[in-house]
């Protein structure tokens, strides 16, 4: 981690000067890659209407007017074709971008994204890699139903050989893409559409965020809640009415979940004895039960209760609006759970 | 048509005063296609479709009311509010869905029109006696599902008919630019054995006898095919598409060709109705329609407890193993998630 980090290209955005500068999710990842793409011309953008329709949700927008089609590519609704074909020209060395639409349509695209990038390496002795990056949305939109709201981080978590990176603002959105990019692996970027209109601080200057390394969004005593993506967001507020309560929680926001930087976790939670690990995914052999896991196996002698988990209900995500929002991972669930976690339920 | 087309129009209503959420994707324009294509076929026939589903779900003979009652989340839809705009199911009409992934439907098809065979000739040892309707949309043409699709119905003699509306875009992309050979969109079925048909979509009477023909070939022939159904849809993708991506004239050309306008003038040229029965239908429709969006405001939202009901079918009871699932009460409540306000709790 140390090496990583005395790595002088990375830096916390937090400790850049300047001005402040609003601007939304989707900006501060447009921002990223149009930035790296200004630096390197072997990296391009491909996907469906990403150019000329400005992306279909308005990531790359005005990127085609800037980089020209040869480098804004946009793609027949052909997952399968066009993230294989990435994955031959990253072989080739070239550093493609693959925009899903939805990270629930790269299922259609699972045997490359997951039997090629990730073990080409490996396959090869080491010969060639994958320099890529997928991105899109991930989990629950609104109302979308099962088929367009797959966390894939549950299902995608388990290959190794891929790094995953989950963004809960657009300072950490900005600086990870731009990690993402240069990072000669694979990386899956997963974005959320319900964020992408969130605004944040993102400072003007050159910025990378190492991947494996936690930011705690905020500081407390008695229980830690750890997670990452939009739930963070849920997590903060949830802190806020339990902090009326009585109950001050640390808000660990892991940003990546493959590296995981467990150091971090255990650190705050040998301080605060009690964990809750919040993860958008279904329980069963997710993420969020892999850091719990390690949580159990790593502060075993200073936990007050074992590690409380709050999920996704195990059932394919509804379309009601009232099913949906008691579905998914929501400050109510948190609250409940971190009340039992802390023996104040 | 006209039902379809006034269902579509107080959907996009609803969906602006966010009694509707999700993705929404209306079938103006198309209204002839579902029509005719379904009224070519038997009851019997299966049909399945991509997610732009009101229309077939309506000419196959769903109630408005549980097809706008699903898009408003409720209880009284056709999947009790759990599928929404892109998942008309509708068993007893034979409606095996609205499907949101671009393309999944088509193996679907396949296999509807395997089981259909299969019931005809092996368990009934007799011959084949129906045909399966699968629509796509032209975008879905590139997916590669449905080039396995094709190449298995050619392989297994499979009586499907893969119908392309061919609207010539796939969301902000225009035919040409996603598809090679958009020209001669049949050179893709043709490439896998299947029989052929252009059909002008934007036509009522030219779908329903071309349809029917085609339709009884390959129900006696057991054979698929396939078939570019040009048409046109008049409003955007989905909600949320500004459609910079074409020009108002090209959209007026095709509206000037409005196929419900053509069928009407049709029948009164024949002297089939007259203009007062057509006032009188359309204020039927109206009322229909009406009545389907006082009937969604006023059924009830699901209960939580259907949170967890339909995902297991469960013959033989509530699954009472060792491995029971968390969520069934198996374990501890770890997750804190089922503490409910008391009044809903778990069935
Ligand atoms: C596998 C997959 N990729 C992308 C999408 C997003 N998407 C939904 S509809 C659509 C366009 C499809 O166009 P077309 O097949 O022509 O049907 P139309 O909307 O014209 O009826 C796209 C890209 C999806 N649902 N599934
Ligand atoms: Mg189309």
């Amino acid at each position: 981690m140390t090496a990583v980090l005395s790595n002088p290209v990375f830096r916390e955005p937090s400790s850049l000067a300047g001005p402040v500068r609003e601007i939304e999710f989707r900006d501060a990842i447009r921002e990223a890659m149009s930035e790296e793409m200004r630096r390197d011309k072997r990296v391009f953008l491909l996907g469906e209407e990403v150019a000329q329709y400005d992306g279909a949700y308005k990531v790359s927008k005005g990127m085609l007017a800037e980089f020209g089609p040869r480098r804004i590519i946009d793609t027949p609704i052909s997952e399968s074709g066009f993230a294989g074909m990435a994955i031959g020209a990253a072989a080739m060395g070239l550093r493609p971008i693959v925009e899903f639409m939805s990270w629930s349509f790269s299922l259609v695209a699972a045997d490359p994204i997951l039997n090629n990038a990730p073990k080409m390496l490996y396959m090869s002795g080491g010969q060639l890699g994958c320099p890529i990056v997928f991105r899109g949305n991930d989990g629950a939109g609104g109302q979308l139903g099962s088929t367009h709201s797959w966390c894939v981080e549950g299902l995608y978590s388990n290959v190794p050989g891929v790094k995953i990176v989950i963004p809960s603002c657009p300072a950490d959105a900005k600086g990870l893409m731009k990690t993402a990019i240069r990072d000669d692996d694979p990386v899956f970027f997963l974005e959320s559409e319900r964020m992408l209109g969130n605004k944040g601080h993102v400072p003007e200057g050159e910025y990378l965020i190492p991947f494996g390394h936690a930011a705690v969004r905020r500081a407390g005593t008695h229980c830690t809640l750890a997670s990452w993506g939009r739930p963070v967001n849920f997590c903060l507020e949830a802190a806020e009415i339990l902090a009326k309560e009585g109950i001050d929680c640390e808000v660990i926001d892991l940003r990546t979940i493959r590296p995981l930087d467990l150091p971090t976790v255990v650190k705050s939670v040998k301080k605060t004895n009690c964990a809750v690990v919040v993860d958008q995914s279904w329980s069963f052999s997710s993420p969020g039960g892999e850091l719990a896991a390690l949580i159990h196996k790593h502060c075993f002698d200073d936990l007050d209760n074992f590690v409380h988990r709050v999920h996704s209900d195990d059932v394919p995500t509804p379309y009601s609006a009232k099913l949906e929002q008691e579905y998914l991972p929501n400050v109510r669930k948190i609250c409940e759970a971190v009340r039992s976690a802390t023996y104040r339920a | 048509m006209h039902l379809i087309r006034e269902f579509e129009v107080r959907c996009t209503q609803s969906y602006q005063d966010k009694k509707i959420g999700g993705f929404c994707h209306v079938y103006i324009g198309q209204e002839a296609v579902a029509v005719g294509c379904t009224q070519a076929v038997r009851p019997e026939d299966p049909i399945i479709t991509a997610y732009r589903d009101h229309g077939h779900a309506l000419a196959r003979g769903m109630t408005a009311r549980a097809c706008m009652a699903e898009m408003y989340g409720k209880v009284g839809g056709c999947a009790k509010g759990k599928g929404g705009s892109m998942h008309m199911f509708d068993r007893p009409n034979n409606l095996y869905g609205g499907h949101g992934i671009v393309g999944a439907q088509t193996p679907l098809g396949a296999g509807l029109a395997f089981a259909t065979k299969y019931e005809d000739e092996v368990i009934n040892g007799g011959k084949n006696t129906r045909v399966t309707l699968c629509f796509l949309g032209d975008g879905a043409v590139n997916q590669g599902a449905f080039y396995e699709a094709m190449n298995l119905a050619g392989l297994f003699d499979i009586p499907v008919i893969f119908i392309v509306e061919n609207n010539g875009y796939s969301m902000g992309t225009a035919i040409d630019r996603g598809t090679t050979m958009s020209h001669d969109l049949c050179i893709k079925g043709r490439a896998h054995g299947l029989k052929e048909a252009v059909i002008d979509g934007m036509d009522l009477l030219a779908v329903y006898h071309d349809m029917h023909e085609l339709a009884e070939w390959c129900r006696a022939n057991s054979r698929p095919a396939f078939v570019d159904m040009k048409c046109y849809r008049y409003k955007g993708h989905s909600m949320s598409d500004p459609r910079k991506y074409r020009t108002r004239e090209e959209e007026e050309r095709y509206e000037a060709n409005d196929a419900i306008a053509k069928f009407e003038k049709a029948l009164l040229d024949h002297g089939v109705v007259t203009e007062e029965s057509v006032k009188e239908m359309l204020k039927g429709v109206r009322e229909e329609v009406r009545d389907s969006i006082q009937f969604s405001n006023e059924s009830p939202e699901p209960p939580l407890s259907d949170l967890y009901t339909d995902v297991f079918v469960e013959p033989w009871g509530r699954y009472t193993g060792s491995s029971l699932p968390e969520f069934m009460g198996g374990a501890d409540n770890v997750c804190g998630f089922r503490a409910t306000d008391g009044k809903e709790g778990l069935v």
